[in-house]
């Protein structure tokens, strides 16, 4: 009960993909426009995510460390996940075109998105300060670290939607307007964020 | 000459990866707190940068259009994995303080980026050239905003203890972020102004050809 807790309270608050990380800025600062696109990405990631950890994990354990060939984890990784992106775009089109055309267009995107690749690395190093002493990792808890940590990101992108829509209200200097202003506004996410390392697990 | 000159113009300034097509922002964001870890990102990419361009370039003719992509991402992941081995072994400081974002070069977009819009339709020298040109912009982006987190986040320059006067917060992702989007409204802004100089320039030397023609 303890591990899962803390599992939760790291992957969404404390070590935030985005404010604590910086993994997954490329899509935190292009599609984040407006609420409705950045809820769909986030969602389409944290789905992505989940299910890259659950490949990988149990290739990584039963194939690759009993073989001895761990150091073909970035060639092997990388492939999974972008057949798993292109599998999963033939299927959700087959099985719910609605949805498909909700977050369809995301999907090529997230086969080169630091986020996904950045998960599946971190479940397979040293995560003991996250679990606690004494206890390992398991798919399990990989899975669930994934999950939660696609929610914090998905959360961390439509705070910053909803700061950018009231943004454009504002005229801009040509050079402060676009990315400029968005990292500054991403800045003060993170310091808000940053209350959460107080939370001693 | 002159199209190496404009390529390697491209590549540090006009389109420089970091400040003017914010491209590779993970590692970017996630390093600069310290210059040391932000230069060695930057020569790594330099170096991964400059391969792939060449291998890609030198492949052109023979990778089929199709799967043009997962060809690039083999020659990419294979490159990381040899950079991650080396500096494993003869630099360990360096992959210890680079800690996840080695992995991650490999989704790193400038890479992929140049492969795609560079390498596959240019020369192997010119696609040299590029790599060069693009990892010394990324790289002198990356450790210019190094020295000033680190300076005034911990006070010190490349590890060296200078002042006792510091701002923690720009050590911490969030003053990454706000270094960060000042540095490209500063860069953005010095830019446009070499570009409106040279257009200027330019509309004045046409004008004064026309009225030597019309004279």
């Amino acid at each position: 009960m303890a591990t899962l807790i803390s599992i939760v309270l790291a992957a969404v608050l404390t070590n935030n993909f985005i404010t604590a990380k910086t993994y997954g800025i490329c899509p935190f600062l292009g599609v984040s426009k407006k609420t409705s696109s950045a809820a769909g990405m986030g969602i389409a990631v944290t789905l992505v995510m989940l299910i890259a950890t659950l490949v990988t994990y149990p290739i990584y354990t039963y194939v690759m460390v009993p073989l001895g060939i761990e150091f073909l984890e970035i060639i092997f990784f990388i492939f999974i996940i972008a057949s798993l992106v292109q599998m999963l775009e033939v299927i959700i089109k087959k099985i719910s075109p609605s949805l498909y055309n909700a977050m369809g267009v995301y999907l090529p995107l997230i086969t080169t998105n630091c986020a996904v690749l950045g998960v599946t690395e971190l479940v397979i190093g040293d995560m003991s300060a996250i679990l606690g002493e004494g206890v390992s990792m398991n798919l399990g808890w990989a899975a669930l670290y994934a999950l939660f940590a696609g929610l914090g990101f998905t959360l961390v992108m439509i705070i910053m939607s909803g700061m950018r829509e009231r943004l454009n209200y504002y005229k801009l200097p040509k050079a402060v307007a676009g990315f400029p202003i968005a990292m500054v506004t991403a800045c003060f996410i993170c310091m808000a964020f940053m209350v959460f390392s107080y939370i001693s697990l | 000459m002159n199209k190496y000159k404009k390529i390697t113009l491209d590549g540090l300034i006009f389109q420089n990866p970091t400040f003017i097509l914010v491209l590779g922002t993970c590692p970017t964001l996630g390093l600069i707190s310290s210059a040391f870890s932000a230069m060695g990102m930057g020569l790594t990419v330099l170096v991964v940068l400059l391969l792939s361009n060449v291998i890609i370039s030198a492949l052109r003719k023979v990778i089929p259009n199709e799967v043009r992509i997962p060809c690039y991402i083999v020659v990419i992941a294979t490159l990381v994995t040899f950079a991650r081995m080396f500096l494993e072994k003869f630099v360990p400081d360096l992959y210890d303080s680079l800690g996840g974002f080695l992995a991650l070069i490999v989704v790193n977009c400038i890479i992929l980026g140049r492969a795609e819009a560079f390498a596959n339709k240019h020369t192997v020298a010119e696609a040299a050239v590029d790599g060069i040109a693009n990892g010394l912009g990324f790289t002198v982006s990356l450790t210019l905003m190094g020295i000033i987190c680190e300076f005034f986040g911990k006070g010190s320059l490349f590890g060296l203890q200078i002042m006792d006067f510091k701002i923690g917060m720009l050590a911490t992702p969030a003053g990454a972020f706000l270094v960060y989007g000042l540095c490209i409204a500063v860069f953005v802004y010095i830019v446009d102004g070499i570009e409106r100089a040279r257009r200027v320039k330019a509309n004045k030397l046409a004008r004064e050809n026309m009225l030597k023609e019309a004279a």
